[in-house]
Protein backbone atom coordinates (compact mmCIF):
# COMPACT_ATOMS: atom_id res chain seq x y z
CA UNK A 1 0.00 0.00 0.00
CA UNK A 2 1.77 3.19 -0.94
CA UNK A 3 -1.09 5.40 -0.33
CA UNK A 4 -0.62 4.89 3.72
CA UNK A 5 1.37 8.08 4.31
CA UNK A 6 3.60 8.46 7.99
CA UNK A 7 2.18 10.72 10.21
CA UNK A 8 4.91 13.14 11.39
CA UNK A 9 5.85 13.27 14.73
CA UNK A 10 4.94 16.28 16.64
CA UNK A 11 7.72 18.22 17.64
CA UNK A 12 8.80 18.20 21.11
CA UNK A 13 10.91 20.44 21.36
CA UNK A 14 9.32 23.65 22.96
CA UNK A 15 8.14 20.98 25.71
CA UNK A 16 10.98 22.13 27.66
CA UNK A 17 10.35 25.61 27.38
CA UNK A 18 6.80 24.93 28.88
CA UNK A 19 7.67 22.90 31.87
CA UNK A 20 10.46 25.59 32.66
CA UNK A 21 7.88 28.49 32.51
CA UNK A 22 5.57 25.92 34.73
CA UNK A 23 8.25 25.48 36.96
CA UNK A 24 9.71 29.10 37.07
CA UNK A 25 5.90 29.78 38.06
CA UNK A 26 6.25 27.56 41.03
CA UNK A 27 9.66 28.56 42.12
CA UNK A 28 8.59 32.16 42.76
CA UNK A 29 4.85 31.68 44.13
CA UNK A 30 5.50 29.28 46.76
CA UNK A 31 7.36 29.57 49.82
CA UNK A 32 9.23 26.19 51.03
CA UNK A 33 9.25 26.35 55.02
CA UNK A 34 7.33 24.83 57.38
CA UNK A 35 6.47 26.65 60.30
CA UNK A 36 7.92 25.62 63.21
CA UNK A 37 7.13 27.13 67.02
CA UNK A 38 6.93 26.89 70.25
CA UNK A 39 3.17 25.75 70.86
CA UNK A 40 1.81 26.84 74.08
CA UNK A 41 -2.03 27.45 75.55
CA UNK A 42 -2.65 30.87 77.41
CA UNK A 43 -4.46 30.93 80.33
CA UNK A 44 -8.38 32.07 80.18
CA UNK A 45 -9.17 35.43 80.77
CA UNK A 46 -10.71 35.31 84.44
CA UNK A 47 -14.50 36.41 84.44
CA UNK A 48 -14.64 40.04 85.68
CA UNK A 49 -17.14 38.80 88.38
CA UNK A 50 -14.78 35.99 89.69
CA UNK A 51 -13.24 36.95 92.75
CA UNK A 52 -9.15 35.69 92.50
CA UNK A 53 -9.39 33.19 95.51
CA UNK A 54 -8.05 30.38 93.25
CA UNK A 55 -4.73 32.14 93.85
CA UNK A 56 -3.83 29.31 96.53
CA UNK A 57 -0.83 27.91 95.43
CA UNK A 58 1.94 27.06 98.23
CA UNK A 59 4.84 28.97 97.86
CA UNK A 60 6.90 25.63 97.46
CA UNK A 61 4.80 24.87 94.49
CA UNK A 62 5.86 27.70 92.76
CA UNK A 63 8.51 28.72 90.99
CA UNK A 64 9.24 31.89 89.62
CA UNK A 65 11.09 32.57 87.15
CA UNK A 66 12.03 36.51 86.33
CA UNK A 67 13.61 37.82 83.04
CA UNK A 68 14.21 41.82 83.78
CA UNK A 69 14.25 44.53 80.93
CA UNK A 70 18.07 43.86 80.91
CA UNK A 71 17.27 40.17 79.95
CA UNK A 72 18.92 38.89 82.82
CA UNK A 73 16.94 36.42 84.68
CA UNK A 74 16.18 35.26 87.99
CA UNK A 75 14.85 32.00 89.10
CA UNK A 76 13.52 30.87 92.60
CA UNK A 77 15.39 34.41 94.19
CA UNK A 78 18.53 33.63 92.86
CA UNK A 79 20.01 35.40 89.57
CA UNK A 80 20.96 32.73 87.09
CA UNK A 81 22.82 32.21 83.64
CA UNK A 82 20.57 30.65 80.93
CA UNK A 83 22.30 27.28 80.61
CA UNK A 84 21.23 26.64 84.42
CA UNK A 85 17.82 27.74 83.81
CA UNK A 86 17.10 24.22 82.24
CA UNK A 87 18.63 22.06 85.67
CA UNK A 88 16.95 24.07 88.05
CA UNK A 89 13.65 23.48 86.57
CA UNK A 90 14.08 19.63 86.00
CA UNK A 91 15.03 19.84 89.76
CA UNK A 92 11.66 21.58 90.39
CA UNK A 93 9.69 19.33 88.63
CA UNK A 94 11.00 16.24 90.04
CA UNK A 95 12.04 16.88 93.72
CA UNK A 96 14.56 13.61 93.74
CA UNK A 97 15.36 14.27 97.46
CA UNK A 98 11.72 14.58 98.34
CA UNK A 99 12.70 18.26 100.12
CA UNK A 100 10.84 20.53 101.80
CA UNK A 101 11.45 23.57 99.89
CA UNK A 102 10.95 22.06 96.55
CA UNK A 103 7.04 20.99 95.49
CA UNK A 104 4.79 18.39 96.99
CA UNK A 105 3.73 15.45 94.68
CA UNK A 106 -0.16 13.75 94.64
CA UNK A 107 0.32 9.81 94.03
CA UNK A 108 -2.09 9.06 91.13
CA UNK A 109 -3.11 5.89 89.91
CA UNK A 110 -2.94 6.21 86.12
CA UNK A 111 -4.61 3.39 83.67
CA UNK A 112 -1.88 1.99 81.24
CA UNK A 113 -3.46 0.85 77.86
CA UNK A 114 -2.68 -3.04 78.51
CA UNK A 115 -4.96 -2.53 81.50
CA UNK A 116 -2.59 -2.63 84.60
CA UNK A 117 -2.66 0.70 86.75
CA UNK A 118 0.16 2.56 87.18
CA UNK A 119 0.97 4.84 90.25
CA UNK A 120 2.87 7.86 89.73
CA UNK A 121 3.83 10.74 91.85
CA UNK A 122 2.59 13.79 89.95
CA UNK A 123 4.37 17.36 90.82
CA UNK A 124 2.38 19.78 92.03
CA UNK A 125 4.51 22.25 90.99
CA UNK A 126 3.89 25.87 88.69
CA UNK A 127 6.38 27.40 86.77
CA UNK A 128 5.63 31.07 86.62
CA UNK A 129 7.49 32.71 84.08
CA UNK A 130 7.28 36.50 84.34
CA UNK A 131 8.64 39.34 82.06
CA UNK A 132 8.69 43.06 82.06
CA UNK A 133 8.04 45.09 79.14
CA UNK A 134 11.16 45.74 77.91
CA UNK A 135 12.73 42.25 78.02
CA UNK A 136 13.61 40.66 74.21
CA UNK A 137 11.91 38.47 72.81
CA UNK A 138 14.87 36.40 72.23
CA UNK A 139 15.45 36.31 75.70
CA UNK A 140 11.63 35.37 76.50
CA UNK A 141 11.80 32.68 73.54
CA UNK A 142 14.62 31.34 74.65
CA UNK A 143 13.45 30.80 78.69
CA UNK A 144 10.66 29.17 77.26
CA UNK A 145 13.16 26.78 75.76
CA UNK A 146 13.98 25.76 78.40
CA UNK A 147 11.40 25.44 80.45
CA UNK A 148 9.93 23.58 77.95
CA UNK A 149 12.97 21.72 77.27
CA UNK A 150 13.39 20.68 81.16
CA UNK A 151 9.87 19.40 80.93
CA UNK A 152 10.36 17.22 77.66
CA UNK A 153 14.05 15.52 79.26
CA UNK A 154 11.87 14.77 82.43
CA UNK A 155 9.64 13.33 79.92
CA UNK A 156 11.79 11.27 78.50
CA UNK A 157 13.02 9.91 81.82
CA UNK A 158 10.06 8.88 82.95
CA UNK A 159 9.17 6.99 79.82
CA UNK A 160 12.00 5.69 79.82
CA UNK A 161 11.61 4.48 83.24
CA UNK A 162 8.56 3.02 82.79
CA UNK A 163 7.86 1.99 78.86
CA UNK A 164 11.62 1.26 77.78
CA UNK A 165 11.23 4.11 75.17
CA UNK A 166 11.56 7.91 74.36
CA UNK A 167 8.76 10.00 75.05
CA UNK A 168 8.83 11.21 70.97
CA UNK A 169 8.65 6.89 70.15
CA UNK A 170 5.21 6.06 72.46
CA UNK A 171 2.61 5.88 70.86
CA UNK A 172 -0.59 8.13 71.10
CA UNK A 173 -1.81 6.31 74.13
CA UNK A 174 1.24 5.69 76.43
CA UNK A 175 1.90 9.07 75.47
CA UNK A 176 -1.38 11.05 77.09
CA UNK A 177 -0.21 8.59 79.98
CA UNK A 178 3.05 10.33 80.23
CA UNK A 179 1.49 13.92 79.39
CA UNK A 180 -0.58 13.41 82.14
CA UNK A 181 2.23 12.33 84.35
CA UNK A 182 4.19 15.15 83.67
CA UNK A 183 2.32 18.30 83.21
CA UNK A 184 3.58 20.77 81.41
CA UNK A 185 2.49 23.45 84.29
CA UNK A 186 4.14 27.02 82.52
CA UNK A 187 2.25 29.97 83.43
CA UNK A 188 2.72 33.09 81.94
CA UNK A 189 1.44 35.77 84.03
CA UNK A 190 0.97 39.51 83.30
CA UNK A 191 4.30 41.66 82.76
CA UNK A 192 5.36 44.24 84.98
CA UNK A 193 6.58 47.55 84.17
CA UNK A 194 9.58 47.80 86.20
CA UNK A 195 12.24 49.04 83.81
CA UNK A 196 10.45 51.66 82.20
CA UNK A 197 11.62 50.72 79.04
CA UNK A 198 8.99 50.70 76.28
CA UNK B 1 39.79 -4.94 18.64
CA UNK B 2 40.77 -1.72 19.75
CA UNK B 3 42.29 0.02 16.71
CA UNK B 4 41.51 3.67 16.35
CA UNK B 5 40.40 4.94 13.29
CA UNK B 6 42.40 8.20 13.13
CA UNK B 7 41.32 9.48 9.57
CA UNK B 8 38.93 11.95 8.81
CA UNK B 9 37.52 14.57 10.82
CA UNK B 10 34.47 13.58 12.45
CA UNK B 11 31.34 15.29 14.02
CA UNK B 12 30.36 15.00 17.17
CA UNK B 13 26.91 14.02 17.18
CA UNK B 14 24.27 16.72 19.06
CA UNK B 15 23.53 15.58 22.62
CA UNK B 16 19.93 14.40 22.74
CA UNK B 17 17.74 17.05 24.83
CA UNK B 18 14.61 14.60 24.71
CA UNK B 19 15.23 13.74 28.02
CA UNK B 20 15.14 17.33 28.96
CA UNK B 21 11.56 17.96 29.26
CA UNK B 22 11.02 14.81 31.60
CA UNK B 23 14.13 16.01 33.84
CA UNK B 24 12.32 19.74 34.38
CA UNK B 25 8.88 18.23 35.04
CA UNK B 26 10.23 15.93 37.69
CA UNK B 27 11.80 19.04 39.33
CA UNK B 28 8.55 20.96 38.90
CA UNK B 29 6.54 18.14 40.82
CA UNK B 30 9.21 18.39 43.05
CA UNK B 31 8.98 22.04 44.35
CA UNK B 32 4.93 21.30 43.58
CA UNK B 33 5.03 19.23 46.25
CA UNK B 34 7.22 19.87 48.96
CA UNK B 35 5.82 24.06 48.81
CA UNK B 36 3.19 26.09 49.89
CA UNK B 37 1.39 28.42 48.05
CA UNK B 38 3.03 32.17 49.73
CA UNK B 39 -0.49 33.43 50.78
CA UNK B 40 0.58 37.05 52.10
CA UNK B 41 3.48 40.07 51.63
CA UNK B 42 4.59 40.48 54.67
CA UNK B 43 5.17 43.89 55.87
CA UNK B 44 7.40 43.68 58.72
CA UNK B 45 10.96 42.31 59.09
CA UNK B 46 10.35 39.18 61.05
CA UNK B 47 13.97 37.16 61.90
CA UNK B 48 12.78 34.69 63.92
CA UNK B 49 14.44 33.91 67.13
CA UNK B 50 16.01 30.23 66.88
CA UNK B 51 15.04 27.39 69.85
CA UNK B 52 15.64 23.47 70.33
CA UNK B 53 12.02 22.71 71.28
CA UNK B 54 10.44 23.96 68.69
CA UNK B 55 7.05 21.82 66.94
CA UNK B 56 6.02 21.69 63.16
CA UNK B 57 2.94 23.64 62.79
CA UNK B 58 0.23 20.89 61.64
CA UNK B 59 -2.44 21.94 59.47
CA UNK B 60 -1.97 25.13 57.82
CA UNK B 61 -5.70 26.03 57.11
CA UNK B 62 -6.04 25.61 61.26
CA UNK B 63 -3.07 28.68 61.77
CA UNK B 64 -3.47 32.25 61.43
CA UNK B 65 -0.52 34.52 61.93
CA UNK B 66 -0.38 37.92 63.57
CA UNK B 67 3.21 39.55 62.18
CA UNK B 68 5.18 41.71 64.42
CA UNK B 69 8.69 43.76 63.89
CA UNK B 70 10.05 46.80 62.04
CA UNK B 71 8.21 47.89 59.50
CA UNK B 72 10.11 46.74 55.95
CA UNK B 73 13.03 48.74 54.33
CA UNK B 74 10.82 49.97 51.82
CA UNK B 75 8.40 50.64 54.14
CA UNK B 76 10.14 52.49 56.85
CA UNK B 77 10.38 56.00 55.02
CA UNK B 78 6.58 55.85 55.51
CA UNK B 79 5.71 54.13 58.83
CA UNK B 80 9.31 54.91 60.62
CA UNK B 81 10.75 51.64 62.67
CA UNK B 82 8.87 51.54 65.55
CA UNK B 83 7.82 47.98 65.55
CA UNK B 84 3.83 47.13 63.77
CA UNK B 85 1.47 44.41 63.79
CA UNK B 86 0.67 43.06 60.64
CA UNK B 87 -2.88 41.04 60.65
CA UNK B 88 -3.78 40.26 56.75
CA UNK B 89 -2.50 42.48 54.52
CA UNK B 90 -2.06 45.98 56.70
CA UNK B 91 -0.68 47.35 60.28
CA UNK B 92 -3.07 47.28 62.42
CA UNK B 93 -3.16 47.97 65.94
CA UNK B 94 -3.84 45.73 68.86
CA UNK B 95 -7.83 47.03 69.09
CA UNK B 96 -8.63 45.05 66.04
CA UNK B 97 -6.67 41.94 66.80
CA UNK B 98 -10.80 41.17 68.14
CA UNK B 99 -11.74 41.74 65.44
CA UNK B 100 -9.42 39.88 63.27
CA UNK B 101 -9.74 36.85 65.71
CA UNK B 102 -13.73 36.27 65.06
CA UNK B 103 -12.54 36.78 61.08
CA UNK B 104 -10.07 33.76 61.24
CA UNK B 105 -12.65 32.11 63.21
CA UNK B 106 -15.50 32.38 61.14
CA UNK B 107 -13.78 30.76 57.87
CA UNK B 108 -13.51 27.62 60.10
CA UNK B 109 -15.65 24.81 60.61
CA UNK B 110 -17.50 24.66 63.91
CA UNK B 111 -16.19 21.43 65.02
CA UNK B 112 -12.15 23.09 64.21
CA UNK B 113 -12.42 26.21 65.63
CA UNK B 114 -11.05 24.70 69.35
CA UNK B 115 -8.04 23.55 67.36
CA UNK B 116 -7.46 27.12 65.72
CA UNK B 117 -3.96 28.12 66.19
CA UNK B 118 -2.71 32.22 66.19
CA UNK B 119 0.94 31.94 65.19
CA UNK B 120 3.19 34.70 66.79
CA UNK B 121 5.81 35.47 63.86
CA UNK B 122 7.76 38.10 65.99
CA UNK B 123 11.04 39.20 65.16
CA UNK B 124 13.67 38.50 67.67
CA UNK B 125 14.70 42.45 69.05
CA UNK B 126 11.28 43.29 69.39
CA UNK B 127 10.37 44.01 73.00
CA UNK B 128 7.82 42.28 74.91
CA UNK B 129 5.74 45.24 75.51
CA UNK B 130 4.13 44.96 72.39
CA UNK B 131 3.90 41.13 72.29
CA UNK B 132 2.12 40.89 75.94
CA UNK B 133 -0.69 43.71 74.45
CA UNK B 134 -1.29 40.98 71.63
CA UNK B 135 -0.98 37.91 73.95
CA UNK B 136 -3.66 40.09 76.65
CA UNK B 137 -5.99 40.20 73.36
CA UNK B 138 -5.24 37.22 72.27
CA UNK B 139 -6.76 36.00 75.93
CA UNK B 140 -9.73 38.40 75.31
CA UNK B 141 -10.53 37.11 72.10
CA UNK B 142 -10.50 33.78 73.54
CA UNK B 143 -7.73 31.94 70.99
CA UNK B 144 -5.88 30.84 73.77
CA UNK B 145 -3.90 28.54 71.18
CA UNK B 146 -0.93 30.16 70.51
CA UNK B 147 2.34 29.15 68.67
CA UNK B 148 5.50 31.27 69.08
CA UNK B 149 7.45 30.61 65.42
CA UNK B 150 10.96 30.41 65.98
CA UNK B 151 13.33 28.11 63.97
CA UNK B 152 15.10 25.19 64.82
CA UNK B 153 18.77 25.06 66.21
CA UNK B 154 20.95 22.69 67.97
CA UNK B 155 21.23 24.82 71.41
CA UNK B 156 23.73 27.08 72.70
Amino acid sequence: MASKKKIPEINASSQADISFILLIFFLTATTMNTDTGIPRVLPAMPDENQKTEDLDIRERNLLLVFINTYDQIMVGGKPMDITEVKEKAKEFILNPANEDNLPESEDTEFELPDGTKWTYPVSKGVISLQNDRGTSYTAYIQVQNELVRAFNEVRDEVSMEKFGKKFSELDEDHRSVIQKAVPQKISESEPRNVGGKK
Amino acid sequence: MAVLKKEGKKEIPAISTASLPDVVFMLLFFFMTITTMRDQEVLVQTKLPSATEVQKLEKKSLVSYIYIGQPTKAMQAKFGTSPRIQLNDSYRSTRDILEFVAAERDKLSENERAQMTICLKADENTRMGIITDVKQELRRANALKISYAASKTLGY
